[in-house]
Order: structure tokens, then C-alpha cells, then sequence
């Protein structure tokens, strides 16, 4: 996978049906923001979205202090200004679509159920944290801990796609049960620590230690060379077809999918061999 | 001075069963009923419909200390939705099997308790449990010493050496500030540490040529020699194995009719045969405790749901980890003790689980004296402590117990006697069983009863027929006099006594430690003991 189009992706918004709320100032305190959520916004009006409950640091505030919000009664939500503190946008969601014009802070999208994240910027920490189903489309980088399970939890992200353009950090797909993580860009090492089953796809450089104490599931790093650890053992080389079926939808879903990597050769490593040992990785092989 | 009055009134100790009186209270202790003209300025609470009871006295229960603290930080999971706010008059805190010490302390005062029994420290990190029992505020408490895999003390019962031993308990009780002798898989511990357990009385304990029955026997005298309060508090051996029951009516019988407490009984009742399958050894078990007037036990019962395991027995820790895939900690505490943790989670649909709180509601109804066994969930191991009025329905209400076992694993309820056990426990006997036997038990003559000159720590709840919702929320708690506690509520924080044991012994003992010290340990002699400073509000309990 190569560059990417979004045309096909980002269907227009109608920005006149569309909640959009505006940070009024910057700010480095954090603002917990978790009812900028698309089922919330639906049945309330202007003021009723204004009055739902936020936290700036530790006061207990509403929507309406911290930003200026226009329109109602709508599961298309616009959220711009400088978000980078603002955390636990769209958590929980199961509808409906948020558009995050710029960076955005942790916890986006965590425990997410449906409908649909996009951020034009780079997200922060535990972005699809648990989610379970739904997409989040991060146009920048994301940040350590995509689509991974709280701590102490035993399972992470549970269904649903998460794609980067940039680049991710460590622990992507921490302990992931099951769903889809596409990083065009790098990721940081232990992706797909102690993963139990779901999808990794890499493009850019997979860092070290990528699958460790992974039980089954699947990493799949597009560039042709990876650090593995030794508890990972050589199979083969072949044409995985379920790859082809995936990257086929990546497509249609408007990516643009080199042909190389759509028809060519991968070798297979299995492991974590000190665990169950029935995970995959993948490396593109350009023999 | 506060009076309560025309209250049903359950006072075992003072043989009071139900009977309508006034209770007096003045400078923290029960008084007699004043004259009239005092009676005039003085706060009347009246209980009518309500039933009062002394505060309870839990026996074991596993809240703070290096295990617990160390399982807290092992379970983020456990806190992250469990969070109560601050208030004006109390803490904030988390955490729902292992919740933080402040928590903890408010949770036992809205069930009434007064007193609790933190029931396992090594003696080495014995200051890190007195700092958090510190902040462990509206409650009495004391603090069990493990001993039962001691190098020392080993090393003293293979020489013959009792007479030392008994020194060196007397010791290190008062340098932990200790408040009694608690002994955990004896000798299996220890050989955990090269991979090991004990699995009889007489197996050996590897490095030392003793055995678990002579650590029992010789633990077991020292504390009737040193006159301790309470009686040694024994975890047996095969714990939570098929087959343990056999082990612990053994073990009743070895300690030859010294008096001794053996904690979680349940988990040490199962029939069977080791490796084999389980079923419920507490036919057995109980006949032997009926006919050994020596013993006194607490159950565990075994609640469904979340739960944390946390034990000095090192070796059924990894066994546990290895059975549910878990994770686990791990511990080696020097020459003292081990331990680990688990979380675990009981389920009415698994048969083993179904056993294993069948087994426990079995000796409930099979051990005939009330003063001899008492109510557990050896919290946080076979459930939360706040569960407890749920095990106090089961017990009083056999409608609702068979309407429970209706819906466990029908292979568990293949082989129970408990369909037929028809016994329902009165609210006398759960005055015994939860406060009036476990203070008893442990030596304390001013808890468990409201007899003139008792500590005026004091439950009062509303009657009810469901006994769960009854107990899950008094109307009053009263502690050293003071309300702490209206409708389940903590109204302000409340700072409870350390109770410990101060037993003398022959000085001539440090020499040896001394060395002991210098050969064994990574602290020094000197700085071992938990310095006075360390418990802001104690009470030394006399031993006889
Ligand atoms: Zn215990």
C-alpha cells in the first residue's frame, strides 16, 4: 500500500445538517469531553447540547462553556479548534459520524460500538481503545496504545477498522481480540503485544518485538523487512489469499493498493512460541 | 450520654435474645441506665422495630499490607469503574475487591463492623501493613503473624530448641506488633521455593528435617504457653485440593486438643482424592470439628462474582494461575513466608465453583455450635466482604438458599447434601457467628457484647424480612459511642485502636537473633521492629 486517496472515503458532509462545535480558547488544561458523542447530539436541541456535561482539569463544567456549538438534533458532528487536551471524543459512540477538524486528544473513539471517527490531524494516546466496532480514519499519526486494552484489562479492541495515514505508536493493538489496524506510516515497537486474535496491517517500518506473547492473529508488515523476535518461527513463502480480500476492500474503501503487494509473495513466521504460538506474521518478500 | 431504646436487643454474651432494653452509652463505653434526672440530657435513639446488636468483629479478612497493596496495583481493572467521591466528611477511594485502605474502612463501618482482623503479614513487611492500617479509619484492628514456614523457628523446632522458639515468637510478635500467630501452609511454603509443597502432615520440609505436624504442635504450644489472647489461626495443608478434608480432620486431631482456629474452612473441606475429582468433603470435616470443642473456624464462603486471591501459599497460588490462566504475582519473603495473587472469578455455572460454595454453606449448617464457627469470605479470596448479608440471607432464609442452589450447575448439585439441610440460623446465632463468637474467639472481653463496661461499638438495623437488605444498610453504627454511621452512610471519619500483643520472653533470645540477622536477613536487627510511632492509636491486649 502506497499513498492514499480519501476522495472515495470522506463522503461530503452536509455542513448545514452537521453539530459543529468550536473550542473557544486554546487550553492545556485537559477537558474530558466524552459527551461530544453523535447519540447524544440526536433529539437535543442547541441548548440541550450546550447543557451536556464536560470536565475542564477537574471543574465540572457543560459543552456551552468550553465551546461555541451550532446546530441540533443531528448525528453528524463537526469539532474544530485546537483539540490536542480535549480527550474521550466519541467514546462510546454506536452512530452517526465526527468529523475532528485538526489534532484531537486521548481516549478518541475508546469503546466505540459504530458510526464512524475522522481526524484530519494526529490523535492522541488509547485512540479505538476497546472499540468494538464502528471506523476511525486518523489522517495524521496516532498516538501509543491504538485499539488496545486498558491496563489490567485482558482483552482490547474488539471489532471494527482503525486506519492511520501517519505513523502509530507503541502498542498498537495491545491484547486486540478482534477487528482491523491499518498503519500506512511506522509503528513504534511491541505492536500487537499479547494479542489474541484481529488484524495488523504495517506499511511502514514495523518496530522490534512486534507480536510478542501474541496467541493467534494476524501482523502483516508491508515493507520487506522486520525485526522478529526468536520466538517467531519460518514457514513458508506464499500468496495469502485472505490478504487479497482485505486489501480488495481497503481499496474499494478508496486506498490505493500496489499491485505488488496485492500479487505478490509473503513470508510466514509463526508464534509468540512462549505462548499458544498460533499467531502469524507476514513480511512482504520482493524476490 | 446516648441512650438507645425499646430496640430488640441480640446480646449473646449476656444470653439477650431479642428482648426489648435499654442500651446506655457514655465516654465511649456501656454504662448502666442513669437516673432520671440524667436521663433528661441525654440523646435518646429511639429503635423501635429495629434490632440492636454489638459492631461486628470480622476474624479474617485480608485488607492492607504488602499482598493487598500489592494486589491493588495488580488490578487496575478492579478500580477503574469502581470510584466513590469524596465528601465533605470522608476520602475518596476505589477499587471493588481490593478497594483503597479509606474505602475499605467506611465499607466495613456501613455494615456494621467494628473490629477487623487483617489475617496474614510477614513479620518483615509488618510496618508497610501498620502504615496503611493507619489510613484504615473507623474500624478496631489487629494483624495476624504468618509463622508457619519461619526459619528461626524451624531451625528451633529441629534442635529441640522449643523453649527459644517460644522466646523468639513472644519477640516477634511484639516487634510487629502483632496480635496473633498465624500459620499458612506449614513447611509447603517454604518448599515452594524449590518447586515444592507438602502434601501430609509428615512430609519434610526440604533444608530443615521438620514437618508440618511438629510446626503445628510446637506453634500451637507456644501460644498456649505465652497466654495469648487468641488461639493460633491455621491455613492447613493441600488447600483448595481434592482430598484436603482428610488432611484437616488430620490436623484437627494432631493438635491433640490444643485450641487452635483453622480460617476458611471451605477451602480446606473438599472429599475426593488428590488429582481426581471434587465434591464436598463437609460431612466429614464438620463431624470432626462437633466432636473437638478445641477448634473454632471460619468458613470463606465462597460468593459469585469477582474476587481476588491473595495468600502466603505460594505454591496453590501457581497451581490457581495455571487452572484459570490468570495472571499472578509471586512473592518470596526471605526466610519467613512466600505468597501470591490471582483474580479469579466464581461462577454459578461452573461445578467446581457450585462445589466449593455448597461446601461452604454445608459446614455452616452441619457445625451445631455457633460459637465455634464463624462467618467469612476471607475477603478478597472467596469474596468482597460486603457480600456478607448476602451470605447471612442464605443462612437464615432456606427458601431462598434452595431457590440459589436451583440455579448452580446441576453436577455440583448432584452430589450436596445441602438440599437437605433444612437449618436456618436465627438472629441470635448471627449475632454469635459475626460478632459475640469471633470476639470470643480472639480474646477481646470488651467487643461482641453490650454488657456494662463493653466498648460501645454498636449496630442498630431495621427489621426486615430480607435479611440482605437488612444488613446491607444499619440505620445506626455506633463506635467507642460516637454515631459514625446513619443509614449506611458514613457521617464522619472515625480513627480505630491497633490492637496488639506485647508477650514477655527472655532477652537472652537477641543474642541469637542477633546473628541470625547478620546471616540471614537485608535488614539489620535494629531496625526490624515496627517502632512505636507507627500506630498513632493502639491498645495492648493482655495476654493471660
Ligand atoms: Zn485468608
Amino acid at each position: 500500500m502506497g499513498c492514499i486517496s480519501c476522495a472515495g472515503f470522506v463522503i461530503a458532509m452536509s455542513e448545514t445538517d452537521a453539530v459543529t462545535l468550536r473550542l473557544k480558547e486554546p487550553t492545556t488544561i485537559p477537558i474530558e469531553a466524552d459527551s461530544i458523542c453523535p447519540d447524544l447530539f440526536v433529539g437535543r436541541s442547541q441548548a440541550g447540547i450546550e447543557s451536556l456535561p464536560a470536565f475542564y482539569g477537574r471543574r465540572k463544567v457543560t459543552l456551552g462553556d468550553l465551546f461555541t456549538v451550532e446546530g441540533e438534533n443531528s448525528d453528524q458532528v463537526i469539532v474544530e479548534g485546537a483539540l490536542r487536551y480535549v480527550k474521550k471524543i466519541g467514546q462510546r459512540m454506536t452512530r452517526g459520524r465526527v468529523v475532528v477538524r485538526g489534532d484531537v486528544g486521548l481516549h478518541l473513539g475508546a469503546y466505540m460500538r459504530g458510526g464512524e471517527i475522522v481526524v484530519e490531524g494526529n490523535a492522541g494516546d488509547w485512540a479505538g481503545a476497546h472499540m468494538q466496532g464502528g471506523r476511525i480514519w486518523i489522517r495524521g499519526n496516532a498516538g501509543h496504545l491504538l485499539g488496545a486494552a486498558y491496563r489490567g484489562e485482558k482483552r482490547g479492541m474488539n471489532g471494527g477498522v482503525i486506519i492511520v495515514e501517519g505513523n502509530a505508536g507503541r502498542e498498537v493493538g495491545a491484547l486486540m481480540r478482534r477487528g482491523l489496524i491499518v498503519v500506512l506510516g511506522d509503528v513504534d515497537e511491541f505492536a500487537g503485544v499479547r494479542m489474541i486474535t484481529g488484524s495488523i496491517f504495517v506499511s511502514g517500518r514495523l518496530g522490534a518485538r512486534a507480536g510478542a506473547g501474541m496467541k493467534r492473529g494476524t501482523i502483516v508488515a508491508f515493507a520487506d523487512h522486520a525485526e522478529l523476535l526468536p520466538t517467531f518461527r519460518y514457514d513458508c513463502r506464499f500468496q495469502p489469499t485472505f490478504l487479497r480480500c482485505y486489501l480488495l476492500q481497503l481499496h474499494a474503501w478508496g486506498m490505493s493498493i500496489d499491485d505488488d503487494r496485492l500479487e505478490g509473495f509473503y513470508r510466514r513466521y509463526h508464534g509468540d512460541l512462549t505462548t499458544l504460538g498460533k499467531g502469524e506474521i507476514l513480511i512482504y518478500d520482493q524476490r | 450520654m446516648i441512650g438507645i431504646i425499646n430496640g430488640e436487643v441480640y446480646d449473646p454474651q449476656n444470653g439477650v435474645n431479642g428482648q426489648i432494653c435499654e442500651i446506655w452509652v457514655e465516654n465511649g463505653k456501656i454504662v448502666p441506665p442513669p437516673d432520671l434526672e440524667k436521663r433528661g440530657g441525654a440523646q435518646i435513639i429511639d429503635a423501635s422495630g429495629m434490632v440492636v446488636m454489638p459492631g461486628g468483629v470480622d476474624i479474617h479478612s485480608h485488607i492492607v499490607g504488602a499482598k493487598v497493596n500489592a494486589g491493588r496495583k495488580f488490578r487496575p481493572e478492579d478500580h477503574r469503574d469502581h470510584v466513590r467521591s469524596r465528601t465533605a466528611y470522608t476520602r475518596s477511594g476505589s477499587g471493588y475487591t481490593v478497594p483503597s485502605t479509606f474505602l475499605t474502612g467506611y465499607g466495613y463501618a456501613e455494615l456494621g463492623y467494628t473490629t477487623v482482623m487483617e489475617a496474614a503479614t510477614a513479620p518483615l513487611t509488618a510496618r508497610h501493613t501498620h502504615e496503611e492500617l493507619e489510613d484504615t479509619p473507623m474500624v478496631d484492628k489487629g494483624v495476624f503473624i504468618t509463622m508457619g514456614n519461619n526459619h528461626f523457628i524451624m531451625n528451633c523446632i529441629r534442635t529441640k530448641q522449643l523453649e527459644k522458639a517460644r522466646h523468639y515468637v513472644a519477640w516477634l510478635l511484639g516487634a510487629s506488633k502483632g496480635y496473633a500467630i498465624k500459620i499458612v501452609n506449614p513447611g509447603g511454603v517454604e518448599n515452594w521455593k524449590w518447586g515444592r509443597n507438602v502434601s501430609t502432615l509428615d512430609d519434610e520440609v526440604i533444608g530443615f528435617g521438620v514437618t508440618p505436624r511438629q510446626i503445628i504442635t510446637a506453634l500451637a504450644w507456644i501460644n498456649d504457653e505465652l497466654g495469648l489472647p487468641h488461639t493460633p489461626h491455621i491455613h492447613g495443608i493441600n488447600l483448595g485440593q481434592p482430598g484436603s478434608a482428610r488432611t484437616t480432620v488430620e490436623t484437627i486431631k494432631a493438635l491433640e486438643g490444643r485450641r487452635a482456629h483453622l480460617c476458611h474452612l471451605q477451602f480446606l473441606s473438599y472429599g475426593g482424592e488428590p488429582g481426581k475429582s471434587l465434591r464436598s468433603g463437609a460431612l466429614e470435616v464438620a463431624r470432626a470439628v462437633n466432636e473437638h470443642p478445641n477448634i473454632t473456624v471460619d468458613i470463606g464462603q465462597v460468593v459469585f462474582g469477582q474476587v481476588t486471591t491473595m495468600t502466603s501459599d505460594g505454591p496453590l497460588q501457581y497451581r490457581l494461575h495455571q487452572l484459570t490462566g490468570q495472571k499472578w504475582i509471586n512473592d518470596d519473603v526471605e526466610g519467613e513466608t512466600g505468597g501470591g495473587i490471582v483474580p479469579m472469578e466464581y461462577k454459578r455455572r461452573n461445578w467446581i465453583n457450585a462445589i466449593q460454595w455448597i461446601t461452604g454453606l454445608e459446614l455452616f449448617l452441619l457445625i451445631e455450635d455457633p460459637w465455634r464457627v464463624f462467618l467469612t469470605t476471607d475477603h478478597p479470596n472467596a469474596g468482597p466482604f460486603f457480600c456478607y448479608p448476602q451470605v447471612i440471607k442464605l443462612l437464615m432464609d432456606r427458601d431462598y438458599r434452595a431457590e440459589m442452589l436451583e440455579k448452580v450447575h446441576p453436577r455440583a448439585r448432584k452430589r450436596t447434601v445441602l438440599a437437605e439441610l433444612d437449618r436456618e440460623y436465627s438472629l441470635y446465632e448471627i449475632a454469635i457467628i459475626t460478632r459475640a463468637g469471633t470476639a470470643r474467639a480472639l480474646g477481646l472481653k470488651n467487643k461482641g457484647h453490650l454488657g456494662l463496661g463493653a466498648d460501645a461499638d454498636i449496630a442498630i438495623y431495621r427489621k426486615m424480612d430480607d435479611k440482605e437488605a437488612m444488613f446491607a444498610r444499619p440505620y445506626l453504627v455506633l463506635k467507642d459511642g460516637q454515631i459514625v454511621v446513619r443509614d449506611g452512610q458514613v457521617l464522619h471519619e472515625y480513627q480505630g485502636r491497633t490492637l496488639y500483643v506485647a508477650p514477655s520472653y527472655d532477652p537472652g533470645v537477641e543474642s541469637d537473633l542477633r546473628t541470625h540477622f547478620e546471616e540471614c536477613y537485608t535488614v539489620s536487627f535494629e531496625n526490624y521492629p515496627v517502632a512505636p510511632d507507627y500506630l498513632p492509636r493502639s491498645e495492648v491486649v493482655s495476654c493471660t
